[in-house]
């Protein structure tokens, strides 16, 4: 694999990757994208962004095409140690149907499972437009050799996956070993051909803005179809603030590369106010060719049933109960 | 290779309306003035109309004061002055300005409404900004009230006396609340004379001072036109004249003060240099661009409308400061979502214009948002000139709109002496992720006020005022109380 080593310039302050190695490197246009990767993020610029983007109001039509467009974005997801066929089988048949009485709601953009539940997965949902997702590379620590990891991606594929949401190394990360990540992507992308690869940064454990971003760009360099922002099993998950480093990411690096990777944004989405809030901060950030699932996700499992329930008041103007919808 | 959907405007999720509701306004057809403590009978005074800048339509009429009504108010601050306000201990003074806080943030959405409605600024702005601050001033001050002794003045500073305050249309409440809590605080009555095209918030605060049970006389309200501002400056019964708005204005105010006892300070326009150094974070600083000159229409002393970006850096600055300028939402600023509303004024519409003819005949390359008009009503759109040289008009003269010019810079030196080369010494911002090049940067500007990595963001803890032709003395902080006490 590639190695590819990026460090930071402390001397000047601020940190502008140079590239030590570079035999991925080959041009400068790739060279610069790496480069760019290092300018630096303002925190309070980033949150007060946030907080403004925060205050637009969707109404009306608007708000009924997010509503629908958030639960077609939408990867329903149990990553439990008790989780069993039973309950990954009625997680596909709310995917596939999640609102039983009414035909007008979209199917899911797919089901994340565990790998040993993903063939399971596969037979409930037949030929449903509904993606199988299965987390891998020893999520959701990422501690395990890149053997293991790699096998344990081999399975899901061979077992039918779709999609790989893959963790990367923070420990390698934080410790500056940036091209041992890079290398760790490249080989999972490798072998999880032809599935789509999801790469979880694990931004709560990245900590700063600065993190996100380089980790970001190591991620789509290396390959990656999605950037993901969490595996929702630490304290801290998807944030705006979070969501739009990584969407501001996304677009630079489209805008140098002609080529899209979408973001994900998982854990900690619960409401459709704040499902809507993300979609306010795809808009105005990456733009209108990110609104769409092929490119932006939302990881969650009690997300879908309050989108359910705001998009049954939008219709009816009234609140349906919680428990007129299934838990799954 | 790019898509094209990477360089449109906002996309695929186009907002529906989203807006406030303007009856929340509860204005009433005809407003007199307020002296002592009551409105006076509008049928009493020449009345001229306050307009919707978004729709040119009449919001409400209101008195033009003459010398006589300034007269009255200025007598009734006096009398007040006299026998209540400036014996009243200082914790008892607290206790009103907490009051009028507090219910300022009772009727925060009423004022917010009608600030919108009289000035043209975008409702998130006055919602979020605006009025939140103004009530934020009056806590700040009330806390001072009693603790006069430890502010740095000496023990028992004592106020000036009767305090004329004339205030523009760019933050009518907000001004108006910089203006009289710091002088309600440290004992001076005030006779506070808004701008001539938005009175209407300073008259729904005349109602919150009577409903906060106020002493009556202890603030006046006089509605007019310049001629009102010349007689307030001018009545001999003023001990204090504080006053924000044109250099042109602030030099008339110096020239009527001279030679006799009457105190001034003076907040003016300004031309503020935003600089961009090429390690500054790049999406941060582009927002920081945008709040520098759009902020209110670019309606704002301090606006950020000189960019100044270093040439290694700036066409990138460029790109992506235009594709952003797309993006702002010009409209109804009523709308939740409206970024830039409507220009104050036909008259400030038409010095707007004018001025940037003057950037394209001479020769600056001007960018102009795309974005759609309204048919009625004061718009001018988003507008950037790039190639613009520091001899251009456009980088020395105050635009006051939303207007940018930007030049470019290759070294520190070069940044400090391009942002100097100004009459005006307002504000600047600094950007850079390099701590140490910001201060010394920051140590040689000539400026109030420098922001780092950030732009026009505004405390009551802060002391705020310029140099210069920006005018002398503070307001905010401590040291806002300096204005308003005898020291």
């Amino acid at each position: 694999m590639a190695p590819l080593r990026v460090v930071g310039d402390r001397d000047r302050g601020v940190v502008i990757p140079t590239v030590i190695t570079v035999p991925t490197i080959a041009n400068e246009v790739e060279l610069r994208r790496v480069l760019r990767s290092g300018r630096g993020v303002d925190a309070v610029g980033v949150e007060s962004r946030v907080a403004k983007l925060g205050t637009r109001s969707l109404k009306t039509a608007t708000k009924r095409a997010a509503i629908d467009l958030s639960i077609a974005m939408v990867d329903l997801t149990t990553l439990e140690g008790a989780d069993t066929p039973g309950r990954v089988s009625s997680l596909c048949a709310k995917a596939r149907r999640p609102d039983p009485s009414d035909l007008s709601v979209p199917a899911v953009a797919a089901v994340c499972v565990y790998p040993d539940l993903v063939a399971h997965a596969r037979r409930e949902l037949g030929d449903a437009p509904v993606s199988v997702a299965s987390v891998a590379t020893a999520f959701p620590a990422g501690r395990a050799s890149l053997e293991v990891k790699l096998l344990d991606v081999a399975e899901a594929v061979a077992a039918g996956a779709h999609e790989i949401d893959m963790v990367i190394d923070r420990g390698a990360f934080l410790a500056g070993r940036w091209g041992q990540v890079f290398d760790e992507i490249v080989a999972v992308k490798a072998a999880c051909a032809p599935a789509h690869l999801k790469v979880i940064l694990e931004t709560g454990e990245l900590v700063t803005y600065d993190n996100v971003k380089r980790a970001s760009w190591i991620a789509m360099l290396a390959g990656a179809d999605f950037i993901k922002t969490s595996t929702g099993k630490v304290a801290v998950n998807a944030t705006l603030p979070v969501a739009l480093v990584m969407l501001e990411a996304a677009r630079d690096f489209a805008e140098e590369t002609g080529q899209l990777v979408g973001v994900k944004v998982a854990g900690g989405v619960r409401t459709t106010k704040d499902a809507l809030k993300y979609l306010v901060v795809v808009n105005e950030t990456a733009g209108a060719a990110w609104l769409t699932p092929t490119y932006f996700r939302f990881g969650a499992s009690s997300l879908l049933n309050d989108l359910l329930m705001q998009r049954r008041k939008q219709r009816t103007g009234a609140y349906a109960r919680p428990d007129e919808f299934s838990g799954d | 290779m790019i898509d094209t959907a990477l360089t449109s405007g906002l996309g695929a999720l186009g907002y529906d309306p989203a807006p406030e509701s303007a009856a929340l306004a509860r204005l009433r057809p005809r407003y007199g003035l307020f002296l002592n403590g009551e409105f006076t009978d509008p049928a009493r005074h020449e009345q001229f109309a306050s307009l919707n800048p978004a729709t040119e339509e009449t919001l409400a009429t209101v008195a033009r004061a003459s010398a006589a009504d300034v007269d009255a108010a200025v007598a009734a601050a006096r009398h007040a002055y006299d026998t209540v306000w400036s014996t009243m201990p200082g914790a008892e003074r607290a206790k009103y300005l907490f009051r009028i806080a507090r219910l300022i943030q009772e009727r925060a959405r009423e004022l917010a409404v009608v600030e919108t409605l009289d000035n043209g600024k975008p409702i998130r702005e006055s919602r979020d900004i605006d009025v939140p601050l103004a009530a934020a001033h009056f806590f700040y001050y009330a806390g001072w009230a009693d603790k006069l002794d430890y502010a740095g003045f000496g023990v028992r500073p004592r106020p000036l006396g009767v305090a004329g305050q004339i205030i523009p249309w760019n933050f009518p409440l907000l001004m108006a609340a910089w203006k009289l809590a710091p002088a309600l605080a440290a004992g001076n009555t005030c006779v506070l004379k808004p701008a001539e095209t938005t009175p209407l918030s300073a008259l729904v605060l005349g109602e919150i001072l009577q409903q906060a049970g106020l002493p009556e006389g202890v603030v006046n309200i006089v509605t007019g036109d310049a001629s009102t501002g010349a007689a307030l400056v001018e009545h001999p019964g003023v001990d204090k004249i504080a006053f924000t708005g044109s250099t042109e204005v602030g030099r008339l105010i110096q020239e009527r003060v001279a030679a006799t006892s009457k105190k001034l300070t003076l907040e003016l326009g300004g031309k503020g240099a935003n600089i961009v150094f090429e390690d500054a974070p790049i999406d941060e600083v582009i927002e920081g661009i945008i709040d520098g000159i759009f902020f209110n229409q670019g309606h704002v002393c301090c606006a950020g409308s000189r960019l100044l970006v270093q040439e290694s850096v700036a066409d990138e600055v460029v790109r992506r400061l235009l594709r952003r300028v797309d993006q702002l939402r010009v409209g109804d600023p009523l709308d939740k979502n409206t970024d830039v509303g409507a220009i104050n004024s036909a008259g400030q519409l038409a010095r707007v214009r004018e001025m940037s003819r003057w950037g394209e005949d001479e020769g600056a390359t001007r960018y102009t948002s795309a974005c759609e008009l309204p048919t009625t009503g004061y718009w001018f759109a988003p507008t950037v000139f790039t190639n613009v040289a520091q001899s251009h008009r456009i980088a020395r003269e105050e635009i006051f709109g939303p207007v940018l010019s930007v030049l470019t810079f290759r070294t520190p030196d070069e940044a400090v002496a391009k942002a100097n080369n100004s009459k005006y010494g307002l504000a600047c911002g600094v950007w850079s992720e390099k701590g140490s090049r910001t201060l010394w940067v920051a140590q040689r500007l000539r400026a109030g006020v420098v922001w780092a990595n950030t732009y026009n963001k505004f405390d009551p803890t802060s002391p705020f005022g310029g140099v210069r032709e920006s005018g002398f003395g503070r307001e905010g902080g401590r040291q806002g109380l300096e204005a308003y006490l005898d020291v």
